[in-house]
């Protein structure tokens, strides 16, 4: 991975920096013992390591501002970062920069049940954002599997998906407004408690922008009303082609289910000895989730199974209580931890059409074969957002070189089918040099007209999203 | 002007000495001084996988034809897009390129979102003859900035959009309509959210003529069942029917339709709906009716009336009046976001030649 020399001229005004900085936050909110720095080196593509130049960990808004006009002041670079679970290298640090860490800022500052709106300091954890609310019968919809973890700040500079965005979409269209702070640390409100935007749709944007526009601090958000029940089905294939078909199917007949998630053999294989779910011996399955009353789930599962019979699955499970509910989730909800446990792995998150799904599955196997690397298939069918795993030894050298062409060439067939490169987990360092696959020199131009507007001098999260080759010109200018 | 290509568009656009003002099918009241640039030629559903749900269309297709498409394989566009012809006094047929410039979105805005929520990818061409992709064709993209969300509801200010593609959803099996009748502003807000606070997935929440009208659709035994359930949470706010009503007319504001005065749209949180509408009332005569659960909020006020002076929250869009007053259409930004605003103009558009002055 490529990264841009690191300025010795900022490295060499750390002192000075941190001397600032500590005059207009706790002296313990800055950090620049390297020991200590070392904790934010890495996020969760950790296969890239550097640590800052120091790190930062504000409490309000007012911190977050005076921060962005010191380092804008002494041109250094900054890095927001949530709670470093992203799997792109979106929170990586360069070692001319700054990290700010928003962890410190995890108020709810409002609920409104009338409105149907929260609003929270960003570094509060996706979770717990639902636990802010639940009591009352209340959640927050996207639902990344790190949720636990992961903080809101992330989800929005990623505009993260989850299990149940087939019904409930992603970030970006449960998020209502920001406040965010500017590289000079200006503070900017944007949106609110309403639903449209009275000039350009500048938060939709900021949705997705990996920490690039600005700093965000506080949220408001969307919140739902729990349906009154939900159970998954299980239904087992003899190849990917027919439960992928199955799929186009279920949606075509009108059922809207909240998920669709997909596995293949070797994933099957995988969590059946990690978690041992009891999922049937065979090609693919499909965990199908719905909602509604007691009745209505009946009915529509009843109407999912009609459909799956005409592809002769090899097993079709309904879940009749909450524990078989929790079986059937079970191998689903473990297959990460399933492939840790077997091997080093790399997730892909690419997303195809849904349509291109057998064709896509076909070529992954035979490009598998190829790269003499096994690849287990578990992803959201219903949006075709994919998540190969690709499976390697990191102490085999140049196995995970080997792995990245593997995973570069699966992405390209994604880009090729009609797809894209990234579904849900963002560019940032990771996927940054394929963006030329999917983008000419003009589109890439056009999203760098608005790093242009919002961060003039290009300080903030450095090196990520865009080719260094594609914005030499800007960064100079 | 009337390019039948993207190519052809890039070059009018790169040769153009002076102002233009885009065209789609002229209905929604968004008209720049300037030589007329009609999408009309770049025309055509160009991809449609049901299965997949997606549609992908040139920007100036007819939304008619793109609905009858839909149509025939049982889906929709489920963000409602409106129809302005009626309360604009315009003809024409309104073009999926204009639904998306203008972001127009209907009463399911509140469950399913807006135009921009189902806007996956667009191609456009930037104020320098630029043409540019962003977005695609898939259901979950954050492949690089989100532009699509930027060009929904730009007005053709940033680029002319030459193909939109768009998330459909199936049509429901049924629809019904719960009314309580004879409610002020803060009863109906009360009964909207009680319903949109409900488990009963509400696709509609509005109040017009007094009543607070609350829709469902879905599965017709599910649809049959949630009314029921939902009528009985909705007893302590009046009597409450359940039958047929036609949506279109909520959705298109078309209660205010050929009656005299200027009509905006005003932009809020619904629990701060009663309170604005009191204020709107005390400083002169006017109709209103609410969708979104109180957070649209319809006006008809006196011709000339700058009804952002009697508001305090959200904000106000003045949809219909004397273009030639002194009133901006768009609510004015705080400097900060207007200041972005204005950067991402002079990027996309450095002569200011499209749809000048539109967007302020
Ligand atoms: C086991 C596991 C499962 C996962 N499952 C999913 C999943 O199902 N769906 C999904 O979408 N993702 C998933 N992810 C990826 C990751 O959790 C998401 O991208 C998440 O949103 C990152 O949040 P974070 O707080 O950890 O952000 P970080 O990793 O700290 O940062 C992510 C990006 O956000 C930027 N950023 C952070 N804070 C701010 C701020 N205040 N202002 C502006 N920019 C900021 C950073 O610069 C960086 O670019 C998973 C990750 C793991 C490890």
């Amino acid at each position: 991975m490529q990264m841009p020399q690191p300025n010795a001229s900022v490295i060499a005004l750390k002192d000075q920096l941190a001397a600032r900085l500590r005059s207009v936050m706790p002296a313990d909110a800055v950090i620049t013992d390297i020991a200590e720095t070392r904790a934010y080196e890495c996020d969760g593509l950790s296969a890239y390591r550097c640590p800052p130049l120091l790190a930062v960990l504000p409490a309000s808004t007012q911190e977050v501002s005076d921060i962005l006009r010191i380092c804008h002041d002494m041109g250094v670079p900054v890095v927001p970062r949530g709670s470093g679970t992203s799997l792109a290298g979106g929170a990586m640090p360069t070692a001319d920069s700054v990290i700010l860490g928003v962890a410190r800022l995890n108020a709810v500052l409002e609920t409104d049940y009338a409105d149907r709106i929260i609003r929270v300091q960003t570094g509060r954890t996706n979770l717990s954002v639902t636990g802010a609310v639940e009591a009352e019968g209340f959640f927050y919809a996207p639902d990344p599997s790190s949720q636990l973890a992961c903080a809101i700040a992330g989800n929005i500079a990623m505009n993260s998906g989850g299990a149940h965005c087939l019904k409930y979409g992603v970030t970006t269209n449960n998020l209502l407004g920001v406040t965010m702070v500017m590289m000079d640390g200006t503070v900017v409100e944007i949106g609110g408690g309403h639903l449209d935007a009275p000039g350009l749709d500048l938060l939709g944007v900021i949705c997705g922008s990996e920490g690039q526009l600005g700093v965000v601090t506080e949220a408001t958000l969307r919140i739902l009303h729990k349906p009154e029940g939900a159970r998954p089905m299980l239904i087992g294939f003899d190849s990917n082609a027919v439960a992928g078909a199955c799929v186009s199917d279920i949606i075509k007949a009108g059922v809207l289910p909240v998920a669709i998630e997909f596995m293949d053999r070797p994933c099957i294989v995988a969590c059946e000895a990690f978690a041992k779910a009891g999922y049937p011996d065979c090609e693919a399955l499909l965990i199908i989730e719905v909602e509604g009353s007691d009745a209505e789930i009946d009915h529509q599962l009843a109407l999912i199974g009609e459909i799956a019979a005409r592809h002769n699955p090899v097993e079709v499970r309904e879940a009749r209580d909450a524990d078989q509910a929790a079986r059937i989730w079970l191998g689903r909800k473990s297959a990460f931890g399933a492939m840790g446990q077997i091997n080093d792995y790399m997730c892909l998150d690419g997303t195809i059409p849904v349509t291109e799904l057998p064709h896509v599955l076909d070529r992954i196997r035979q490009m598998s074969a190829e790269y003499g690397l096994d690849v287990a298939n578990v992803f959201h069918a219903g949006d075709g957002n994919m998540h190969p795993l690709i499976l390697y030894n990191a102490n085999l050298p140049g196995d995970l070189e080997r792995c990245e062409e593997f995973g570069a060439a699966i992405l390209k067939l994604c880009v090729e089918v009609g797809g894209c490169l990234t579904g849900e987990h963002g560019v940032g360092i990771e996927k940054r040099d394929l963006m030329h696959v999917q983008f000419n020199a003009a589109d890439l131009d056009a999203q760098m007209a608005v790093k242009d507007v919002f961060d003039p001098g290009w300080l903030l999260n450095p090196a990520k999203v865009f080719p260094l080759d594609a914005s030499e010109s800007h960064r100079a200018a | 002007m009337m390019p039948t290509s993207e190519d052809e568009l890039s070059g009018m656009i790169r040769d153009a000495s002076g102002p233009i003002s885009v065209q789609g099918g002229g209905t929604r009241g968004v008209f720049a001084d300037g030589q007329a640039l009609s999408t009309a030629g770049l025309n055509g559903i160009t991809l449609y996988e049901p299965g997949a749900l997606t549609l992908v269309a040139r920007a100036g297709t007819p939304l008619s034809e793109i609905e009858s498409s839909l149509a025939a394989e049982g889906q929709r566009l489920a963000f409602e897009p409106t129809d302005m012809r009626a309360l604009l006094s315009t003809s024409g047929a309104p073009t999926i390129g204009g639904i998306v410039a203008t972001n127009a979105s209907g009463p399911r805005r509140i469950q399913v979102g807006a135009c921009r929520d189902h806007l996956l990818g667009v191609r456009f061409v930037d104020g320098a003859g630029n043409i540019v992709k962003n977005g695609g064709r898939v259901m979950k993209n954050v492949t690089g900035y989100d532009l699509v969300k930027l060009l929904a509801g730009a007005h053709g200010t940033l680029g002319v959009m030459t193909e939109v593609s768009l998330k459909v959803l199936p049509l429901p099996q049924a629809v019904a309509t719960l009314s309580i009748p004879d409610l002020d502003a803060a009863q109906a807000v009360a009964a909207m959210s009680a319903a949109l606070g409900s488990p009963y997935d509400v696709t509609g929440a509005a109040w017009a003529d007094g009543a607070a009208i609350v829709r469902l659709e879905g599965f017709s035994d599910s649809v049959a069942y949630r009314a029921d359930r939902l009528a009985e949470e909705l007893m302590q706010f009046g009597a409450v029917t359940i039958g047929d009503v036609d949506w279109s007319a909520v959705r298109d504001a078309r209660a205010f339709a050929g009656l005299p005065g200027d009509v905006w749209r005003v932009s809020i949180r619904p629990s701060a709906m009663p309170a604005m509408v009191s204020a709107i009332r005390a400083d002169g005569d006017v109709q209103v009716m609410a969708d979104w659960g109180g957070g649209l909020l319809w006006v008809l006020c006196a011709a000339g009336r700058d009804l952002r002076t009697s508001i305090t929250s959200g904000h106000a869009t003045r949809v219909r009046g004397d273009a030639s007053a002194a009133i901006a259409r768009f609510h004015p930004e705080p400097a900060a976001v207007a200041a972005l605003s204005r950067g991402l103009r002079q990027r996309f558009d450095p002569r200011g030649i499209l749809n000048a002055g539109v967007m302020g």
